[in-house]
């Protein structure tokens, strides 16, 4: 009941457009906002801030990213870790080599550099599908990181191949503590999510579902198959290459190119599965999820351990860990295949009625 | 105006268009024209090559020989060569047999697909939703709901397009069809699967979009109630050559027809 | 050197081999094929360290992959019977995971060394007479890869049942409209593919090692099946020779110019080269999409 759309009249295609055209959900949505900005870093501790809040955001880039290439655009691709290592790499070398750039400006262009990478290996989409393009995929994620370790320009010939991001500054304000890099990455989050969903919600958002749907129809109503496939692949790589940059200089430090194996490729593929495959907000839920998972599960062992008195090792756990998201991924695909965002639509239907029963 | 009044000069012209798929003979030495404002019919029976005539028209397929004219704005375009891409963009359209809507989409974002040649804003522009993005959005949202009213799907707008009925679901891709302001329209068996009601209501919607719009129309149809009662012209097809060209009566009445497809009333 | 390769090749044919079996069955390209290796190996060697007698554990090991391929298909395969393929992917990606969890909590995850009675030494008459060096277990391990692949060719080809397989394959509604009882029909395959795996399993560790680098040979795999293409036998052959070979001829010629280290992708290189070119493979059927 307190859900109600009652009264809420759209009266021009304006209103209608809007993101969020329910105003409970407009209210959520700014709460959230300001919680997010204002409350958590007063109130959260540096291990939250740190090690939980800000790989999460970071990873929701990613998820996102890759939402946008296989949940929008139906193209496959498990070559996400590779789009974020270029992303890190080419953000290290822009401050390196260019620092009166500045920060921002830098993971711009590393994105970018991320999103002409994502176009090279995206070329053969134009002539392959499915899980074909999966493959072409691994070759780039393969391809990307012998490069990134055997090239030395990117690691600024680095013995161990292994790179110091330096500290974060703009404008003379250093971002050095985790209060400050989770804000930096939130805000930065927080604007390419809502271009995101703008995207999606307009023509490039829907010729990508075209595509993903059925690329011969979308062909024969005049969308371009070529420029579609490749800007997919270009946005995405671009968000992932952001994320890559955010993931070396806000929460790693210390990069190394085995930190973007193939490993991560799929655990963010996990999360949108998860999470829900073209939706912006499945994204997040589905990178909240496995962000959450194993600390949930560390939790529920401990607390295991000692009621029963039992000693599980950390091995154990974590190989638990692994059949739950191997058995999850099985779950959503065969009950909700649409993940957490339908559930959280299904939700907000019954909160309708609530606390009606019909 | 009378219908046969306003039916003008040849838009259409297809020359000597043989298709083949490896051994398979689709289309063999087809010739007919079509006429600006006219309702064309393509009859004949199964396998005749009736939708691989339609996907040559408008370039999913390549004939091996024969050539594709068009007259656009006064000036004749001729390609054996032509993808489906630029057909769009030459202003045909078209629905499909087995129906080719995007199910994972609305009604509404369905129809607004069909507008994608008319918009001209970046991706950028479309990301921050500012000026030009935003405006053609909303322009071309008005132009998609007056097609709506004109098919009567507005009740079922919001819904994924997945989830609809047959009938409604034809409605739909006529309704994105439409939506490309297109000079030809191509409709392959538009009421197949249909029962008496939703047939009556899609040759309304078929002649009211030529009537209205004064959209060229060719169609590929099976019942011959609904062929002798909208078309203006006959095209038959059979074992991929054309047997028969001419007005509804004249075609019923050819021995040709009768005997490869009509058959005689007993 | 080419030798070398092309026997390295075999061993991706074995792996390949499964992933075909499967695919051919069931349409399903089922990416936890390198988790069912290991899991076979870790199985049997595990058993081994225990003091179990060799061909018990064999036995025992075999029962156990019979076992998962049943619940596999009744837990993952049923649920998902007519879904996209990708979807199906996807599910044997999750399949991976639990795979892998599921082996190392139960048997542990430091290496193990396996060893078959076969060593991994050149043939000197062989040497001596022809300046060859061949290895009498790469060699044991192709005399194995071809019974295996013989024995399957014939399966398919000639029983009942492998009729059965390749119509399911091409199309499960049609397969079941004439009474094919699907269900017993992809056990038997997973079964199958379970047995190919622990024959892949026990060559692969005896070589390398039983560890969980295991699961990545099924990538090795996948540019091999692009090159003989999804279906064929004989393709995961003749692909797993030209990977092989090509790959440890690049390696040599190639590597030392841009750094070394090009094993890693040009597997996958080649692959996409074909995918471009040629996407069905070498012995695979051209797929038409019909509008």
């Amino acid at each position: 009941m307190l859900y109600r759309e009652a009264g809420q009249f759209k009266s021009t295609y304006a209103e209608d457009q809007q993101i969020f055209p329910i105003r409970q959900d407009r209210v959520a949505v700014l709460a959230l906002l300001v919680v997010a900005f204002v409350v958590v870093p007063l109130v959260a501790n540096q291990y939250w801030l740190s090690a939980i809040l800000t790989p999460f955001l970071i990873f929701a880039l990613a998820a996102l990213g890759l939402n946008i290439l296989t949940g929008y655009a139906g193209q496959l691709s498990l070559g996400t870790a590779a789009f974020m290592a270029a992303g890190a790499f080419m953000a290290y070398n822009f401050v390196l080599r260019m620092p009166w750039l500045g920060i921002i400006p830098s993971f711009i262009l590393a994105g970018i550099c991320a999103a002409a990478v994502g176009i090279v290996f995206g070329l053969p989409s134009l002539r392959i599908k499915g899980f074909y393009l999966a493959v072409a995929t691994l070759a780039c994620q393969f391809f990307v990181l012998w490069a990134i370790q055997r090239i030395g320009w990117f690691t600024n010939n680095s013995a161990t191949g292994v790179i110091t991001a330096q500290s974060v500054e703009i404008l003379g304000y250093a971002f050095d503590s985790p209060e400050r890099k989770y804000l930096l990455t939130l805000a930065i989050v927080a604007v390419l999510a809502l271009l995101a969903k703008n995207l999606m919600r307009s023509e490039t958002g829907r010729a990508f579902m075209a595509v993903r749907d059925m690329d011969v129809a979308a062909s024969v109503i005049g969308i371009p198959m070529m420029k579609t496939k490749l800007l997919a692949f270009a946005i995405s790589s671009f968000y992932c290459g952001v994320a890559g940059a955010l993931y070396a200089y806000t929460y790693l430090g210390t990069v190394e190119p085995e930190a973007f194996t193939l490993d991560l490729s799929f655990r963010i593929l996990f999360m949108i599965i998860i999470g829900g495959v073209g939706s912006i907000l499945g994204s997040f839920l589905g990178a909240a999820f496995i962000t959450l998972l194993p600390i949930f599960l560390n939790v529920l062992f401990g607390a295991a351990s000692h009621t029963f008195g039992l000693d599980i090792s950390h091995a154990i756990v974590s190989n638990i860990e692994l059949m739950i998201f191997g058995g999850l991924i099985i779950f959503f695909l065969i009950v909700e295949p649409h993940g957490l965002a339908r559930l959280w639509q299904i939700a907000k239907e019954k909160l309708r009625l609530w606390p009606f029963p019909h | 105006m009378s219908r046969e009044q306003r039916i003008g000069e040849t838009v259409l012209s297809v020359e000597n268009v043989s298709l083949a798929f490896g051994g398979v003979k689709a289309l063999q030495d087809v010739s007919f024209d079509v006429r600006e404002h006219e309702v064309r019919a393509i009859i004949g029976p199964n396998g005749a090559g009736k939708s691989s005539m339609l996907n040559v028209i408008n370039g999913v397929y390549h004939p091996q020989q024969g050539t594709i004219r068009l007259c656009a704005n006064g000036a004749w375009k001729q390609f054996h060569d032509m993808d489906s891409h630029e057909a769009a963009a030459m202003g045909i359209a078209r629905t499909f047999q087995n129906i080719a809507l995007f199910k994972g989409m609305t009604v509404l974002d369905n129809v607004m697909t069909g507008r994608n040649l008319k918009m001209r804003a970046s991706f950028v522009e479309q990301a921050i939703w500012i000026g030009r993005a935003r405006r053609e959005e909303l322009e071309h949202r008005r132009a998609v709901e007056e097609i709506i009213d004109f098919m009567e799907i507005q009740h079922i707008r919001k819904a994924p397009v997945g989830k609809l009925p047959y009938g409604l679901q034809k409605r739909v891709e006529l309704a994105r069809a439409l939506a490309a302001e297109p000079r030809l329209l191509l409709l392959d068996e538009p009421m197949s699967g249909m029962n008496l009601e939703e047939k009556q209501d899609m040759c309304r919607f078929v002649l009211d979009v030529n009537d209205h719009y004064g959209t060229t129309v060719v169609l590929i149809e099976h019942d011959m109630g609904v062929v002798m009662d909208i078309s203006d012209r006959v095209v038959v097809l059979d074992y991929g050559r054309k047997i028969a060209d001419g007005t509804p009566d004249e075609v019923r009445a050819n021995q040709a027809v009768i005997d490869a497809y009509l058959g005689v009333a007993h | 050197m080419l030798i070398g390769g092309l026997l390295a090749g075999v061993m991706y044919s074995l792996v390949a081999l499964g992933f075909v079996l499967i695919y051919k069955a069931s349409g399903v390209f089922n990416f936890a094929q390198g988790a069912m290796v290991f899991l076979a190996a870790l199985t049997f060697v595990s058993l081994l360290e225990r003091g179990v007698n060799f061909w018990v554990a064999l036995v025992i090991t075999l029962a156990v992959m019979v076992v998962l391929g049943i619940s596999i298909e009744k837990v993952v395969l049923r649920p998902l019977v007519n879904q996209p393929p990708i979807t199906l992917f996807m599910a044997t990606i999750g399949l991976t995971f639990v795979l892998e969890g599921l082996s190392q909590a139960v048997w542990g995850s430091q290496p193990h060394g396996l060893d078959l009675g076969i060593a991994d030494l050149p043939m000197q008459w062989l040497a001596d007479a022809t300046g060859m060096f061949i290895s009498q277990f790469d060699l044991f391990a192709s005399g194995i890869a071809a019974v295996l692949v013989a024995s399957l060719a014939i399966f398919f080809q000639y029983t009942r049942i492998g009729r059965a397989l390749r119509a399911v394959a091409d199309d499960h509604q049609a397969a079941l409209a004439v009474g094919i009882p699907l269900k017993h029909i992809w056990a038997i395959v997973w079964s199958v593919a379970g047995f190919v795996a622990l024959v892949a399993g026990l060559m692969w560790g005896a070589r390398n090692g039983v560890q969980y680098s295991l699961t990545f040979i099924a990538l090795k795999a996948l540019p091999v099946l692009i090159l003989g293409g999804f279906e064929s036998i004989p393709g995961a052959i003749v692909g797993g020779l030209i990977i092989g070979a090509s790959e440890k001829l690049a390696e040599v010629y190639i590597g030392p110019m841009v750094g070394g280290g090009i094993e890693s992708w040009f597997a996958y290189a080649i692959a996409l080269l074909f995918l471009l070119v040629r996407p069905q493979g070498l012995f695979g059927e051209k797929i038409i999409d019909r509008v």
